[in-house]
């Protein structure tokens, strides 16, 4: 039974697009067959980071207008026979997406993958609501400062009123990715504290990535972080989070908590 | 700039009371319709004419229920002209007017099945005097309880009474209530109790980081809050024009 999974977060430049392809490419290594679909329209990013920005031919508003089959415009991932991408089109808006043409590629999709994984724009507008709306789970993606608590509180309702799954008067299942984590600054209140914004948006935990400078540099190599060094603190973090999604019980581990005092000031230079 | 008045004469109001006749619809509603549309094909124009008050305090009805049920009702030519029982809640402009103080008459006999009763024919039992004159108490809903958190960017308005959060109240959210506001979580967006003008209206919180208060239009930012208070179990009531708190343990 296919699942879709929404990386939301309302803020941008949390790490919407890194988790979606860290995670998209987490879940393929599990040899389940995923797909990581762009619904950024005009600010396509999905393909830059999964390196594939030189295949892409059709598009995800190509296969809504008809203009192209889904087959055609799914790029299989080099690396994973198990991962694909379905990209946004860049030269287009997000008026472009109706949502009857987003409802036909879901249920397209669902018929061929185990996970779709769909990456939301920021906002709360239409690419955001539409990118949501057929979600079963959702990971809500948050950076540990306030303006980023505070959008993501506000996409959780949404998430309780404008998905299929709450209309239907279910609920989507939601899972809390807290990004760009730095022990060492939250300790010294540069930062939320892990347990202060699970207290304000009173959701589980999925997983907490460190601030990395690991990401940065798989993202410009056009690799989810995942592919690129799964030894790195934050894929290893993310191949948790994506095991926890799937289902499995994995022991939490806030990073850089474990660190004696030398570690510690160690890290606090590092920083 | 002030208009001046050639005619000084006042206006005259008066009042009058005028016998209307009560539906009560009962649920299904769509069940209910067709029985009434049974109703008319055997008395057209039994409602033709005559002013017709919606009873709704029996009713679970929304806003868009009620809407559409007014529609149908015009559908059929039976022209509403004021809504009985209702919760304020469920009105909106354009709507017929709330209307409370009713005083019950005797039934309105239907036409039975047999007689077939001229068009506009209009039962002359229908205007028999006042006899009762106890006011009818209308059912009102007085509480709501919201068992999750209220998230920003949502707001809870319940002019009719008090509403309880069994959870956290986000920044960027609100809860109005025409009475009391109980949150059993942390209150870090904006309550507004008494909206409706109730001065005894009160705030009760868990823990307070709210971003505004008010009581009965009187209110308070968080700027304006005694320090020692944030974070804290609190109770805030109105005395005159301000409002007082006090910590509760």
């Amino acid at each position: 039974m296919a699942k879709v999974i929404v990386v939301t977060s309302g803020k941008g430049g949390v790490g919407k697009t890194t988790s979606t392809a860290a995670l998209g490419a987490a879940l393929a290594q599990r040899n389940e067959k995923t797909v990581v679909v762009d619904f950024d329209v005009g600010l396509r990013n999905l393909d830059l980071v999964m390196g594939a920005e030189r295949r892409v031919v059709y598009d995800l508003v190509n296969v809504i207008q008809g203009d192209a089959k889904l087959p055609q415009a799914l790029i299989r991932d080099k690396r994973l026979d198990t991962l694909f991408l379905l990209p946004a089109s860049q030269t287009r808006d997000k008026d472009s997406l109706t949502p009857e043409g987003v409802e036909k590629v879901m249920a397209e999709l669902k018929k061929h993958f185990d996970w779709i994984i769909c990456d939301s724009p920021a906002g709360i507008e239409r690419g955001a609501t539409l990118a949501m709306r057929h979600a079963d789970i959702a990971v809500i993606v948050t950076n540990p400062e306030v303006s980023s608590v505070r959008d993501s509180d506000r996409i959780i309702g949404l998430l309780d009123a404008k998905t299929e799954r709450a209309e239907r008067g279910e609920r989507v299942e939601k899972h809390l990715l807290l990004t760009r984590y730095d022990q060492a600054r939250a300790e010294r209140g540069d930062m939320l504290k892990v347990d202060d914004v699970l207290e304000i948006l009173s959701i589980p935990l999925v997983g907490i990535v460190p601030e990395s400078t690991d990401v940065l540099k798989a993202s410009n190599l056009g690799a989810p972080v995942t592919l690129a060094d799964s030894k790195s603190a934050p894929a290893l973090a993310y191949l948790d989070a994506a095991r926890r999604i799937a289902g499995e019980t994995v022991p939490m581990t806030i990073p850089g908590e474990k660190r004696g005092f030398l570690g510690k000031l160690f890290g606090r230079r590092a920083a | 700039m002030t208009k001046v008045l050639t005619d000084t004469r006042s206006i005259r109001i008066k009042g009058r009371s005028f016998l209307a006749l009560v539906l009560s619809p009962e649920p299904p509603l769509d069940a209910w319709l067709t029985r009434l549309d049974d109703l008319a094909s055997r008395s057209a124009g039994f409602f033709l004419g005559r002013p017709v008050v919606l009873d709704v305090a029996d009713l679970e009805i929304d806003r868009a229920g009620l809407k559409k049920l007014i529609d149908e009702l015009g559908q059929r030519n039976v022209r509403i002209m004021g809504i009985e029982g209702g919760r304020p809640s469920l009105f909106e402009p354009g709507m017929p007017p709330a209307m409370k103080g009713g005083r019950p008459a005797p039934d309105i006999e239907i036409p039975a099945e047999t007689t077939a009763e001229p068009v506009g024919a209009a039962p002359a039992k229908a205007a028999v005097p006042i006899v009762q004159v106890e006011p009818q108490a209308t059912r009102a809903i007085s509480s709501i309880v919201i068992r999750e958190p209220v998230r920003s960017g949502q707001s809870v308005i319940f002019p009719e009474g008090d509403v309880t959060v069994v959870g956290s109240v986000a920044s960027g959210a609100e809860i109005i209530a025409g009475g009391s506001v109980h949150i059993y979580g942390t209150l870090r967006g904006r309550a507004l109790a008494g909206s409706v003008g109730n001065a005894s209206a009160r705030i009760f919180c868990r823990r307070l980081e709210a971003e505004l208060l008010a009581i009965d239009g009187v209110y308070k930012t968080a700027e304006d809050m005694a320090p020692n208070l944030r974070g804290q179990a609190v109770q805030l009531w109105l005395e005159g024009d301000s409002i007082m708190a006090e910590r509760l343990n």
